[in-house]
């Protein structure tokens, strides 16, 4: 589950991590009022940064984060930046609707030094099953970028799971980084309450960028992305309350309420499959046939009437679609059971508009396609995975 | 011969009273998987499936002599079961369990990896070995004795790359479904090992999934070592980067862990990588024909 800046901000804050202050507004009043309390000793020179709040990177590039000289500018920018729909390079061309913003702090006001941006993240790396902290000069980028341009400028460092992260490790990463004095203290102390954090909340990633060094030597995360382990959530309520269905396809959302698991793509061809891996398979088949998928759907282990239903129903109020394939491997589930449960689903919705390719293979295959086949709907049955395929390249032509 | 697991395995079940963990482990035992207890705290001395039950690892190993675990315990108890089941010296645990927090995982692999136990899995359908054990929750009748190893990360996918060997009239050496998870006991490359040095198996295929870098270590290494033909499959060619596609370890990020990258790397790596996933077993009869040519 992804959590907004503001929450992860939050979330590091408890932790005892410098963050960039600020409070989340959900209205221009709330945003004006937020930028009044943040600065309690006022002079009416501070500045604020007004920051959209959605789940997805490059928010600056598209508009989102701009700086307000004044609380009457603070007013302007939340004005414009409410209730705009956001285009980044991660919401797709569509863009996302911003429903809450982000009045904070600005921290790169002027001093002894000159502020500078590092990038930090913690995530687990998968071949080794230990968490790595990565680590860069190169603040502000994404480090998808540094790591094609410049990849001798990332720092890694592998946490032993048994020990947990050592100081000399803090250590470590604060040389690479060139950091001296009051700043490098401050850094090992910032690192080690991040890693922490990352640990006590199960989280999958935490990344601070940019990380900066103020001009009088603070380290404060200015910004804060995290992920928490969904299978984790169960036992931390207070972050799983944090979630926001705003941010999700409704489409999703509804799937997920009837125990279906279900990614929203934006093809022509819906499927429904038992299993993650076929289904992924199941999406490459319709590709290979000249279609495109149109969705992710993994109906689990128990396929049954109720479980196709539901299936049929999300992926048809999809318009993008002109065909379904519903492929199912029967193992422990017997195909005649998941046949029936095919009619008995179609009868129930009533006149699917689409063609419907129906592959059942496993315990009882023949049976199920006997099933399909004498039931007089319009669905086609297949056995063999190569003829889906093929009654797949038929109905779309 | 066979890797992992074969008639002389004795399997005890973790989470034996459960509804999971019955209903499985009466399948194995119809199979003829030698299954020799069983554990659920609180209900040792009882009697299961007309086994006896104990309550702890220690207790049933001491007892049985088993040096198979498989797992069916829920997701929050998963990693301390684990862990109970290496310190009480099982040499084999299969961990059927999904939705294990990755937290959970990187402890209990650290414990198991020091105490040199091996794990298949988690979130996987387990090990078999045609005609002898199955210790899992596959289908057993879609398997047939044969010189095919298959590794893969998924359940279903297995299911189906099984069944098209075995309509091809080829059988298969042992299955191992090695878990959907970002974490795992034993990766492609483990099992590939196993498989290559297994004398009765002639021919292994390896099925992969977007995500992380597994399959790109394993194919570096068949490059140099492996003295079989390897077919390679990798689902997930349609999916977008970014989203979680059912496994959770199954996500595109930044860049890497693409099927297209896995794709090349296996084919450079010379690995016979098809396209649609229909065609693996064809694919597979194939290249063993022009073997034996």
């Amino acid at each position: 589950m992804k959590l907004h800046e503001h929450q992860a901000k939050d979330l590091l804050k408890s932790y005892g991590v410098p963050i960039q202050e600020g409070t989340v507004a959900f209205s221009v009043d709330e945003a004006v009022n937020a930028a009044r309390t943040l600065y309690p000793n006022a002079t009416g020179k501070e500045w604020f940064v007004v920051k959209a709040q959605i789940h997805a990177g490059g928010r600056g590039k598209g508009g989102g984060v701009k700086l307000a000289k004044s609380i009457q500018e603070v007013e302007e920018r939340a004005s414009q930046i409410l209730g705009m729909q956001l285009v980044t390079h991660q919401t797709g061309p569509e863009g996302k609707k911003v429903h809450r913003i982000l009045i904070a702090q600005d921290v790169y006001y002027p001093g002894a030094s000159e502020p500078k941006e590092y990038y930090l993240s913690i995530t687990l790396d998968r071949a080794k099953g230990k968490n790595i902290i990565m680590a860069s000069t190169e603040g502000g980028m994404d480090i998808e970028e540094v790591a094609e341009k410049h990849p001798e400028k990332i720092i890694r460092e592998w946490i032993d799971p048994a020990v947990g992260m050592q100081p000399f490790q803090a250590r470590k990463i604060g040389f690479a980084m060139g950091l001296e004095g009051e700043a490098f203290k401050n850094f090992t102390r910032f690192i080690l309450n991040i890693y922490k954090a990352y640990i006590e909340s199960d989280a999958s990633m935490i990344e601070v960028n940019p990380m900066l060094k103020t001009s009088d030597d603070k380290i404060i995360a200015v910004d804060g992305k995290i992920d928490i382990d969904d299978n984790a959530l169960y036992r931390h309520k207070d972050t799983a309350a944090m979630r926001d269905i705003n941010e999700e396809d409704p489409l999703e959302v509804e799937a997920g309420e009837s125990n279906l698991n279900y990614v929203k793509l934006d093809g022509n061809v819906g499927c429904m499959v038992n299993g993650a891996g076929l289904a992924m398979a199941t999406m490459d088949i319709i590709k290979l046939s000249g279609g495109e998928p149109a969705n992710f759907l993994d109906v689990g282990g128990g396929a049954n009437a109720t479980t196709v239903e539901n299936g049929f129903r999300i992926i048809l109020k999809d318009p993008n679609v002109k065909a379904i394939l519903i492929n199912i491997f029967g193992g422990i589930v017997r195909c005649d059971r998941v046949a029936n449960g095919v009619v008995e689903a179609y009868k129930n919705i009533g006149n699917i508009p689409v063609p419907i390719i129906v592959r059942l293979q496993g315990t009882n295959a023949e049976e199920a396609a006997r099933i399909i086949n004498e039931s007089g709907l319009k669905v086609k049955s297949a056995v063999v995975l190569k003829d889906a395929a093929q009654l797949v390249k038929e109905a779309l032509q | 011969m066979s890797i992992l697991v074969n008639k002389n395995s004795k399997v005890l079940v973790q989470g034996f009273t459960g509804s999971e963990g019955s209903f499985h482990a009466s399948q194995m035992i119809e199979y003829g998987t030698q299954v020799v207890g069983g554990v659920t705290p609180g209900k040792g001395g009882s009697t299961h499936l007309d086994r006896p039950v104990f309550n702890t690892v220690e207790d049933a190993v001491k007892a049985t002599g088993a040096n198979v675990s498989i797992i069916f315990v829920p997701p929050a108890f998963a990693a301390d079961a684990i862990m109970e089941a290496a310190d009480a010296g099982v040499q084999l645990i299969v961990t059927i369990t999904e939705g294990i927090p990755v937290k959970d995982m990187v402890y209990a692999k650290q414990y198991i990896t020091e105490r040199g136990v091996r794990m298949i899995g988690p979130n996987c359908p387990g090990i078999i070995t045609p005609g002898e054990a199955k210790i899992g929750i596959m289908p057993g009748f879609i398997h047939n004795p044969g010189r095919i190893g298959i590794l893969s990360r998924s359940g279903t996918l297995t299911y189906e790359a099984v069944d098209q060997v075995t309509k091809q009239g080829m059988g298969q050496s042992t299955c191992v479904g090695i878990g959907g998870d970002p974490v795992i006991g034993s990766t492609h490359l483990d099992i590939v090992k196993l498989f290559n040095e297994d004398p009765n198996t002639d021919g292994i295929i390896m099925i992969g999934e977007i995500g992380g870098t597994n399959e790109e270590i394993a194919a570096e290494w068949i490059k140099d070592h492996c003295k079989k033909p390897v077919v390679g499959f990798i689902a997930g060619q349609t999916a977008p980067p970014g989203r979680r596609m059912g496994h959770a370890g199954a996500i595109i990020a930044g860049g890497s862990g693409t099927a297209a990258e896995k794709m090349r790397v296996m084919e450079a790596c010379g690995i016979t990588v098809v396209k649609s996933p229909a065609d693996i077993g064809e694919t597979m009869a194939q290249l063993l024909n022009k073997v034996k040519a």
